[in-house]
């Protein structure tokens, strides 16, 4: 088990502030149950003074994601707005005595918490990770511009740390190349900022940076043009130990009728192909994150049902950007 | 408060019969079992025995069926490498989604290294093989099927026996990574198309560090280390002696206890399972409850982190693991569960109970009693749990 310092596990057993507030005005959503953790941060905020009065947290994720909200809850608690923006996730670390390192990314979750429920109190839309700048890696969702800042914010020189500090890197890692230029990159503007010795900056080999922004600007506007498409994953091209399918970015926001909608016409888009093999799907019913759909034809009773299931729900979630389940109904189902 | 042990599918406790059958070995009985003198005869006979009580376990049908290795790690290894180079003119690999790493890494290996195609077949949610997937994989290009008799994460028992009939149709060899199963499901390797199978010590109440590898005799067989005649040529370096006699001992053990691991030990994973399902909502059983090992019961539980689950447990004193990702150093949840197509709002929540011959009624007590407080504390904590689950909307798992 990993190496929790006692008050680490003390806000673990026994977490403050833990719990939904009622009367908050302030409330700032980070993570997704896909990636393994999520926080949501509840604030009240005095509109005259701008003092947080109170503070309360709900917190999916391991030991330490717990301890790192509550113990954010307990830092800001009294402090202005202001105040409490300069808090930094080093500081929520610090204040439990440290964390594993492989765990600082809980640290980070606190702080881009704090930063999005401020935003929400005053009004903005606060750019949280998946809208900042490229997606770099996919599997954990992580963008750019949440990597630069954690390079920054905590001197970070290895991919290794930007792992720790950000889960990016941490599955299948085809995002490597990517996170060494963005490190090396970061670290040289650090040091002409004066914020890091040379010798410690990374750096790739013969990395111009001008070349790797105008290559990334190439690849962006080339991504932009044509959406990729999803390859046709089939049974034995899939090792198990790659990582799971990436998310994009959650589309926030959507009502239950567009969720439908949209669930309704990726089903449309589906359905030829399947009628091409002899079979057919048919949506029944959404329910929560449950998609209920009828399969017929050659879907029925197939050896492969799943595999088509599988299939419809990976499409699904690619363009959905959130975990659904599909569910078969009917004769079909087991 | 005694500690309680439910994490027998990672290591089980060395049995006390196992230490003293082992002990002389370490002092008076130090004798080389290769040498000719007398101080290395009496080991050697001994070494014999412990064999002779492995092969009983395992129903081989003949003597020196068996090398002994390092432990399951080195069988799997050995029998793939062994296979792809007794076979040359093959280079497919065939295996499963669900395999242990000790398989997975190294198919993957031998796939970008590019000295093998590798197909990974597919289960289904209850983690049953995709027959049909199996069948269409299968060639005379195939040099290997390598496929666990039981997982280790859930328990699902694959058709074995049958299995490895539909490969020996191709003329692959059939490879088995049987670490789970040895000891809690009879095994008879005489009659069967199993060419080989991999088993570990320390799963079976012997010690960490000695395994086996079962070669049928006349399957074709090319040795990973070499520089000696131990085991007949077939795995150089003097042998391990005081475990290879803790493994015979632990072996017949096994034995004896076979029926209990169906009885006993199946009847206190059916109650603490029962118990949890019952006590707590929204949560079900991973893995086929038709055909599992009597001993595992992978529970998922809906909105929470395995970690936090953990943490509690370790402080009730309750020994336990996950299959989700923080807990095991890696991020993702496991591949066992995400090849099951688990949801993710469950799979990161699940948790992983093992029982073995040394568990007792007490045991499934104490963890019913804590269970249902440690979910409802952390669920409390869960931005994701609405208390609207509790009760009022059932929850129905597909898979059921
Ligand atoms: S894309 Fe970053 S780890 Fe897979």
């Amino acid at each position: 088990m990993w190496d929790y310092t006692d008050k680490v596990k003390d806000y673990f057993f026994n977490p403050k502030n833990a719990g939904v507030l009622n009367e908050a005005n302030a409330v700032g959503e980070v993570g997704a149950i896909a990636c393994g953790d999520a926080l949501k941060l509840m604030l009240s905020v005095d509109p005259e003074s701008e003092v947080i009065l109170e503070a309360k947290f709900q917190t999916f994720g391991c030991g330490s994601a717990i301890a790192s909200s509550s113990a954010l809850t307990e830092i800001i608690i009294g402090k202005t707005l202001d105040e409490a923006l300069k808090i930094t996730n080093q500081d929520i670390a610090d204040f439990l005595g440290g964390l594993p390192p492989e765990k600082m990314h809980c640290s980070v979750m606190g702080y881009e918490a704090l930063q999005s429920a401020v935003a929400n109190y005053r009004g903005e839309v606060w750019k949280d990770d998946h809208e900042e700048g490229e997606l770099v890696c996919k599997c954990f969702g992580v963008d750019a511009g949440l990597i630069e800042r954690a390079i920054k914010m905590n001197k970070l020189t290895t991919v290794e740390q930007i792992t720790d500090y950000t889960k990016a890197g941490g599955g299948c890692l085809t995002c490597f190349d990517k996170l060494e230029e963005i490190l090396s990159n970061a670290n040289a503007e650090m040091v002409a900022e004066g914020l890091l010795a040379e010798h410690e900056a990374y750096r790739v080999g013969a990395a111009d940076p001008k070349k790797l922004k105008e290559k990334a600007q190439a690849a962006k506007a080339q991504a932009a043009q044509a959406p990729q498409p999803q390859p046709q994953q089939t049974l034995t091209q899939i090792s198990p130990l790659a990582p799971m399918s990436p998310l994009p970015p959650p589309s926030a926001g959507m009502t239950n009728l567009q969720k439908i909608r949209m669930i309704e016409e990726i089903i449309e888009e589906l359905r030829p192909h399947l009628k091409k093999d002899g079979g057919d799907c048919e949506l029944v019913d959404v329910d929560g994150s449950n998609v209920l759909v009828k399969l017929s034809g050659a879907c029925v009773g197939c050896q492969l049902s799943s595999v088509t299931l599988s299939g419809i729900q990976e499409r699904l979630m690619a363009k959905l950007g959130f975990p659904v389940r599909v569910v078969p109904v009917g004769r079909n189902a087991h | 408060m005694k500690p309680v042990y439910l994490d027998n599918n990672a290591t089980t406790r060395v049995d006390p019969e196992v230490v003293s059958a082992m002990l002389p070995f370490f002092s008076e009985q130090f004798g080389n079992p290769s040498s000719i003198h007398s101080f290395g005869a009496s080991v050697g006979a001994a070494v014999k025995t412990a064999r002779g009580q492995l092969q009983a376990l395992l129903g081989t049908a003949h003597d020196h069926e068996i090398i002994y290795t390092s432990g399951g790690t080195e069988a799997d290894n050995t029998a793939i490498l062994s296979a792809l180079e007794s076979l040359p003119d093959r280079n497919e690999i065939v295996t499963s989604k669900v395999e242990h790493p000790a398989v997975l890494s190294l198919c993957q290996h031998l796939e970008k290294t590019g000295r093998a195609k590798v197909h990974y077949i597919g289960v289904d949610s209850l983690g049953r093989i995709d027959i049909e997937a199996y069948r269409a994989a299968l060639s005379d290009k195939v040099a290997l099927v390598t496929l666990m008799w039981a997982n280790n994460e859930t328990g699902t028992i694959f058709p074995i026996e049958g299995l490895a009939d539909l490969a020996k149709e191709h003329g692959a060899l059939f490879h088995t990574d049987a670490v789970q199963a040895v000891g809690k499901v009879p095994i008879s390797l005489k009659d069967s198309s199993i060419d080989m199978l991999s088993l570990s010590g320390h799963k079976l109440h012997a010690p960490k560090g000695i395994g086996a590898l079962y070669v049928k005799r006349g399957a074709r067989f090319k040795p990973l280390l070499r520089g000696g005649h131990q085991e007949r040529g077939r795995r150089a370096g003097t042998e391990n002696t005081p475990a290879i006699i803790g493994l015979g001992k632990a072996a017949e053990l096994a034995l004896a206890h076979m029926s209990e691991e169906q009885t006993r030990v199946k009847a206190l994973r059916d109650r603490l399972e029962g118990g949890l399902l019952q006590r707590i909502p929204n949560c079900f059983v991973n893995g086929d409850l038709h055909d599992r090992l009597p001993n595992t019961c992978n529970i998922a539980f809906e909105y929470v982190e395995g970690e936090g689950i953990l943490l509690h447990l370790t402080r009730a004193g309750i020994a336990a693991s996950s299959g989700s990702a923080c807990t095991s150093g890696s991020l993702e949840p496991s591949h066992v569960l995400r090849a099951m197509n688990i949801p993710f709002t469950a799979a990161h929540g699940s948790i992983r109970f093992s029982l073995s011959r040394d568990n007792v009624d007490e045991d499934v007590d104490r963890v019913l009693e804590t269970m249902p407080g440690i979910l409802e504390k952390l669920r409390a904590l869960s931005p994701f749990w609405t208390g609207d689950d509790k009760g009022g909307k059932e929850f129905k798992p597909v898979y059921a």
